[in-house]
Formats: structure tokens, sequence, C-alpha cells
């Protein structure tokens, strides 16, 4: 028994598991903020009065959301990077680990998009239509009266892409990004065999202690922050 | 189709009309549709309407359900679209988009059937919001012109409440206010006390007469034939997407000239 608690002692000192976890986080935090940016815009392109901007968002939303995270990711290392050689950093792994943000930004847009899309669709019509009279054009209308409104709608959808962003970024693995969690966790389990369910679930574990604050935070702003009608 | 211009009409509403609107005069044309056209698929809603309203005046459309008048009353600030004709207000036809379109609405004011105001922000936040964005007024002049319109439609005491928070009737008086913050031209009402319970229609129909008085110009879609025979000028009887009758209220009531209003007028008269 004390070889066994030593022997799992020694493996989580040898290994930064935190760091690790820590690294998912960050990830997770930059894409997230990349995501909204862009993903806002598209929604605004999808409803926008302009027919080519309304094409545009919605081609880009059929090509990224179509599109598996694990290619992206490998397109941007193999072919933006190696190939067209764009490097963002001087360092390696900051260069890695910013390509890595950009796949899982330009992804989750799509999904961003999507679930604004959705919030949208909760304003009823008539609040666009009153902003419209009182003259204000598109651009004004939907960032003063229909966004804000929207977003409150979009909570929860939003909370379930941030929540498949935080686990999806365990594919910065992909791109190179090797002192991530799931690398970290393949490399344990290589050289650790005897501990491997021990492994698994540290984990699995670690994953289940970060997703569930987010999900019980949406379902609670999105009832606090839902726009009473 | 009788199209005699309110000028002319205007005679006969004086020896006919009470005291508040008789005595007005009414100005050079102000909202001027010609031959308007509008299909919803194969329904022809607006065919061929001609119609002018001149400044000051108080226009009551009147008509069936179905009959188009809604859809007249938003096409004057191009929330419906038409296939073809023209509408003018105030000597310039309706911009197709963009800032213009966005500049002609704002001086036109709108008044919904199910009052619209924007449910995230305070009433006197809804009042204050086209002021400040669209006139560019600075935040205090702008607060100190809303609560002086929503005491002027008695709503003053709610300035810091959320429209959900408000009666039907209040919602639709600080509605009344947000339009007339834009200081417009002309006022749009559609079916402004449609979606009230009776006991607040008088509240809102207080507001729009008190309105009418100061000569405000207005385009008003209702069934509400006490406020057309206090403050309209004239009335505008609408079937099938056209205009079957015009006259003023008195006039139309009693003695409607078209068998589709008498029908029309029986059947809402009966009750």
């Amino acid at each position: 028994m004390n070889d066994y608690l030593s022997g799992l002692g020694a493996l989580l000192e040898q290994y930064d598991v935190l760091g690790a976890f820590w690294t998912n986080i960050q990830l997770t935090f930059w894409g997230a903020l990349f995501a909204l940016v862009i993903g806002t815009m598209l929604a605004l392109m999808r409803i926008s009065p302009i027919a080519s901007l309304r094409w545009a968002g919605a081609t880009y939303v059929n090509v990224f959301r179509n599109t598996p995270l694990t290619i992206i990711m490998t397109f941007l290392v193999l072919a933006v990077w190696t190939q067209l050689q764009v490097s963002l950093a001087a360092d390696f792994n900051s260069n890695f680990f910013r390509l890595a943000v950009i796949g899982l930004a330009v992804y989750h847009a799509a999904f961003v998009c999507e679930s604004i899309r959705s919030g949208v669709n909760t304003v009823p019509l008539g609040q666009a239509e009153a902003a419209r009279a009182i003259g204000l054009s598109f651009l004004p209308a939907a960032q003063l009266v229909i966004l804000p409104q929207a977003f409150r709608g979009a909570i929860a959808p939003l909370g379930n892409t941030l929540i498949a962003l935080l686990k999806n970024s365990t594919v910065a693995a992909a791109a190179s990004v090797s002192w991530e969690t799931a690398s970290t966790m393949k490399t344990m389990l290589e050289f650790n065999a005897d501990y491997r369910w021990e492994i698994f679930a540290l984990f699995a574990i670690g994953y289940v202690i970060l997703v569930i604050p987010i999900g019980l935070l949406t379902t609670w702003l999105s009832q606090r922050l839902a726009v009473k009608r | 189709m009788d199209q005699s211009t309110p000028t002319t009409g205007q005679p006969a509403a004086d020896e006919t009309v009470d005291a508040p609107t008789s005595d007005r005069v009414l100005g050079a044309p102000l909202v001027e549709l010609k031959h308007v056209n509008k299909h919803f698929g194969a329904l022809h809603v607006l065919q061929d309407i001609d119609l002018t309203i001149h400044k000051g005046e108080v226009l009551v459309v009147i008509g069936p359900s179905g009959s188009g008048k809604s859809t007249l009353c938003r096409a004057i600030n191009r929330l419906e679209t038409i296939d073809d004709g023209s509408i003018a207000v105030d000597g310039k036809t309706l911009p197709e988009e963009g800032k213009a379109l966005a500049q002609l609405r704002a001086e036109v004011g709108m008044v919904f059937q199910s009052f619209n105001l924007f449910a995230h922000k305070t009433v006197l936040d809804n009042v204050t919001l086209g002021p400040r964005k669209v006139r560019g007024m600075n935040k205090k002049d702008a607060e100190e012109l809303a609560r002086s319109l929503l005491d002027r439609v008695g709503v003053g005491n709610q300035a810091g409440k959320m429209p959900a928070q408000l009666s039907g009737g209040q919602q639709q008086r600080v509605a009344i206010a947000r339009a007339l913050a834009m200081q417009p031209k002309v006022m749009l009402f559609d079916e402004p006390t449609s979606a009230l319970d009776p006991e607040m229609v008088n509240e809102v129909l207080d507001a729009m007469v008190a309105l009418a008085e100061e000569g405000m110009t207005m385009i008003v879609v209702t069934h509400e034939m006490g406020f057309a025979r206090k403050a309209a000028h004239r009335v505008v009887f609408m079937a099938d997407g056209q205009i079957v009758e015009e006259a003023p209220p008195e006039e139309f009531f009693t003695a409607p000239k078209s068998d589709r209003a008498r029908d029309f007028l029986s059947k809402i008269l009966t009750h």
C-alpha cells in the first residue's frame, strides 16, 4: 500500500498536472475571447440587411462548423506555419500556443455565431421595428436594442459552447502544444501503465471540476439576466 | 374613387365636427401616397392607394381586418416595403435603405399595437434613447425632455421602472412619449388600443386627443369611433386593399355612402 501511494506521489511530482490544466484554461480563455468577438461579428453579418454579408457569414459558419477541429489545428501548423512560414512568436512554444488559440477561436466562432442567432430569435420582431422607427439604422439598433437582449437569451447555448471549447482545448495537442492535459496524460500513461486507471480518473475528474461550475454559472446567469416581457 | 382633398372637404367638417377640431386650418400636404401597390404573395393588400395627409390633420383609418389599413400605416415609415408607387413625407420620397431612411424615420413617430418598448431598458431610457443616439442630445437635456414628455402623458412617476412592471395602458403612453421625444412631423398609430384591457383604453385615447388638440399631424388606424368623432378631421374607410370611402367623421358614421362601409358599421355598432 505504501509503495502504491509513494509511486502515485512520485508520478504527480514528475509531471506538472496542474500546469497542464492551467495551459488548457489559458487556451480556453483566449480561444473563448476571440471566438466571442468573431462570432458576434458573424452573427451581425448573418442578420444584416446586406445579402452579400449574410452569404459570407453563412458560408463561414458552414465551412468551420463542418470541419473537424483536428484538421484545422493540423492545417495551422503544417500549412500556415511550416509551409507559409507565418510565425506568431519568436519562441516555439508561444508560437504553437497562439496557433492553437486561433484554431480554437475560428472553429468555435461558428458555434458562438449560431448561439447568438438563437438569442436573436428570442427578441420579438417588434423590438427591431421600434428601434428602426425612432431612426436607428442597422448597427446602432443591433448594438443598443437587439444584441443586449439577444446575449441574455443566448447565455445557455453560449455556456454549452464554452464547455465544448474547454474540452476541445485538448485538441491543441494537434497544434503541437505538447504540455497541455491530453498530451501530458498520454505521456504519463505511456511510462506508468501500472497507474492507468488513476491517471485516467485524475484527468477526467479535473475536467468535471472545471466544467460543472460553468454549467451552474450559466444556468444562474440566464435566469437572473432574463429579459422580462 | 372619390379623391376629394381635405382642403375641399374641410368646410363640410366645419359644419359638423365639434369645437376642438373645427376651427383648425390645415397646412400644406405632409404625407403623400401616390398609386401605392403592395402584394403579399398573391394577395393584393394595397391597391393603387392615393392619399394625402395635410399638416395638422388627424386622419383615422378604419376598416375590417385584412383590409390593408395596418400595412398602409406601416408603409409610411417603410416598415413595409411597397411594390410600386411613391410615398413622400414633407416633400421627400421615402429612401430605400440606409442613413437617409433612418433620418426620415426619425421624423415619423410610430406607436405600435403591442407597444414594443425596449424590454431591457427603463422607461426613462426608452424615451431618451432616440434623442441621445439619433439626435446626439446630451444626457441631461434628453432626460429633461423625457421627463416632461412622460409627465405630459401622465406616467412621469414610472420613469425608473422596467416596461414589464407597467400596465398596458401605461406602456402605451410611454411608447407615445418615446415617439414624441424625436419631435416628429407626423405620428402614426397602428391600432394603439387594440391590445389593451378595456379600462385602459381611455387613458391612451385621452393622451392622443390631447396630442391632436395641440395640432400634431396624426394617422390613426383604430376602431375607436369615440376618438374619431372627437379628434379626427377625416375618416378613411378601407376594404380589400382599397380606399372605399373618405369623409368627415360625423358624415361617415351617420350616413356612410358605400355598402361596404354600411355593412361594416352595422357589424361594429350593433353591440
